[in-house]
């Protein structure tokens, strides 16, 4: 089934560029986690999905318009929150819906036949250009470059903040980096999950490396490796299905399910081992 | 910079209002070479926001900060800050080396070299007697090893002056002795300035102490007069912890 799965053109760009997100999302995803604001990321993506409107409205490529409406709404999150400094919470849930409600808006004021919403809800990683893959794996380079290059002041920021400010780090300016970042990360999400599940595969991965690390570095490289798992298996768990028993079960919400069902056993392998070391 | 030009810190007239409330008002104070203050003062008399004024981290309403003749904000750095450490998320993934190595990361130490960062990182946690340590997740530390390291975090930036804030807080006795035993070692180098509530401990240590309620009241002197300690707390206070005698103050007026 592997073999037959890996013989397709298509699938072999759906499991490379499910790979190179999984980079993306891991690096980033530990960022998120260890920063918690998850909930920032969530709007983010949901309000990509106005951009991804916009882009059928007008004709023009909507993963572009979700890479616009995405680094907008990072930028306009991220200097709210270091002017308001609180409050946040009803700020981020506006954008997430006025995102959503803008992209069903523009899609509906479109002409034609209503395109494939769906595949951008819920992802549609079978379906990728090999275009995309390049994307992906360019988005990849720079996200990698930027967080090695600024890794520890990252962290710093990430950990205290004040005392971050106070050694003269630019505070701020890494803040609306790190969202950018998000918001890079989510448009590579959208054509594997889908903007409304783009929230749980960057925080699942990281969450299962909290299980078995205690440093930063190393929680990115277990994120990444669970994100890679979780894509691929995903894959080939549809595909197989699919092929062999002509259940045909969206890959999207199914990589969801087993990057959770990852998460069940780490913490219960956690408890476990903890028990063991008697810790 | 020693010192010989500009203090490392001048504050003048300084007011602070939080909304309605005031937090410090008609603050003046100097700090130079050799100084090691104390300030004490009751909870919400303004000690950390007035560590946080000269940190650039509050601006005030009224006044001028000036830290080794720059503003707050452009002397990012220059101070090395022991903030209370209660609020960290002690469940995040970083080691007490990592978290001493925040130090190295402003602009000012940005030309050196990884192995001259890994060095003074060494020195601090050698300094703190953390070394032990190092590669312990932080949040695993006990509330005096994480104060040490807090310092030894602030000592790897090579602080040109030093502000504490409740160094000893949740130390038991013993531990809190030895912070403050190497502050007295520290205090030959820098300036140091260390708010907290304990005055016991605190007279011991420092060479001058102010008392702060709002207000300051400040004498350059280590005699911590009863007028003083009333002002400051508004209330009698008994002092028979540093050698006045054991007497409950009588109440007169709240002006110095």
């Amino acid at each position: 089934m592997i073999g037959e799965a890996l013989s397709y053109p298509f699938f072999q760009r759906a499991l490379a560029a499910g790979l190179l997100a999984a980079v993306a999302c891991g690096i980033v995803g530990t960022l998120v986690v260890v920063r918690r604001i998850a909930s920032i990321s969530g709007g983010l993506s949901h309000s990509a999905f106005g951009g991804v409107g916009l882009g059928y409205l007008l004709g023009f490529e909507p993963m572009l318009g979700a890479l616009g409406f995405g680094v907008l709404s990072a930028l306009g999150i991220g200097v709210a929150e270091l002017k308001l400094r609180q409050g946040m919470d009803t700020l981020i849930a506006m954008v997430w819906a006025v995102g959503m409600a803008l992209g069903i808006l523009f899609v509906s004021l479109a002409p034609g036949q209503a395109p494939d919403l769906l595949g951008y809800l819920f992802g549609n990683i079978l379906l990728v250009s090999p275009g995309y893959v390049a994307l992906v794996a360019v988005l990849d380079l720079v996200i990698v470059g930027v967080v090695l290059f600024l890794f520890r002041r990252l962290r710093a920021v990430a950990f205290d903040e004040e005392f971050a400010w106070v050694i003269g780090v630019p505070v701020g300016a890494l803040f609306l980096l790190l969202l950018t970042l998000v918001a890079l990360t989510v448009v590579v999400l959208i054509r594997v999950v889908g903007v409304i599940l783009v929230i749980a595969l960057l925080t699942i991965p990281a969450a299962v490396a909290r299980h078995w690390t205690d440093r930063l570095s190393r929680m990115m490289a277990f994120a990444v490796l669970t994100g890679a798992v979780s894509i691929a298996a995903g894959l080939f768990l549809t595909f197989g299905l699919s092929s062999e028993f002509g259940i045909d079960l969206p890959t999207g919400p199914s990589i969801i399910l087993l990057a959770a069902a990852v998460y069940a056993a780490s913490a219960g392998l956690r408890a476990l081992t903890g028990r063991l070391h008697g810790s | 910079m020693n010192g010989d030009g500009a203090p490392a810190i001048e504050i003048r007239d300084v007011d602070v209002r939080f909304g309605e409330t005031e937090a410090l008002a008609s603050i003046d104070l100097s700090i130079g070479q050799g100084d090691f203050l104390g300030i004490i003062g009751p909870n919400a008399g303004g000690k950390t926001t007035l560590l946080k004024v000269i940190l650039g981290l509050i601006e005030p309403d009224r006044g001028e900060v000036k830290v080794f003749g720059r503003p707050p904000r452009a002397a990012r750095g220059l101070i090395g800050y022991v903030p209370q450490y209660a609020r960290f998320d002690s469940d995040f993934p970083i080691s007490v080396a990592e978290t001493v190595g925040m130090g190295r990361l402003g602009p000012r130490t940005r030309r050196t070299s990884r192995e001259r960062d890994r060095e003074l990182i060494r020195q601090a946690l050698d300094t703190v007697e953390l070394s032990d340590v190092a590669d312990v997740r932080v949040g695993r530390l006990s509330g005096g090893q994480l104060q040490r390291a807090l310092i030894a975090r602030a000592l790897a930036a090579e602080p040109k002056v030093l502000l504490l804030d409740e160094p000893t807080a949740s130390l038991d006795t013993h531990i809190g002795r030895s912070v403050y035993g190497l502050l007295e070692r520290l205090a030959e180098g820098i300036p140091i300035v260390l708010v907290s509530h304990d005055i016991g401990v605190i007279s011991r240590t420092v060479r001058t102490i102010a008392c702060l309620n709002v207000r300051l009241h400040y004498h350059h002197s280590r005699e911590l007069t009863p007028e003083m300690v009333e002002a400051a707390y508004g209330c009698p206070v008994d002092l028979v912890a540093h050698g006045v005698p054991h007497r409950v103050f009588e109440s007169h007026g709240d002006e110095t």
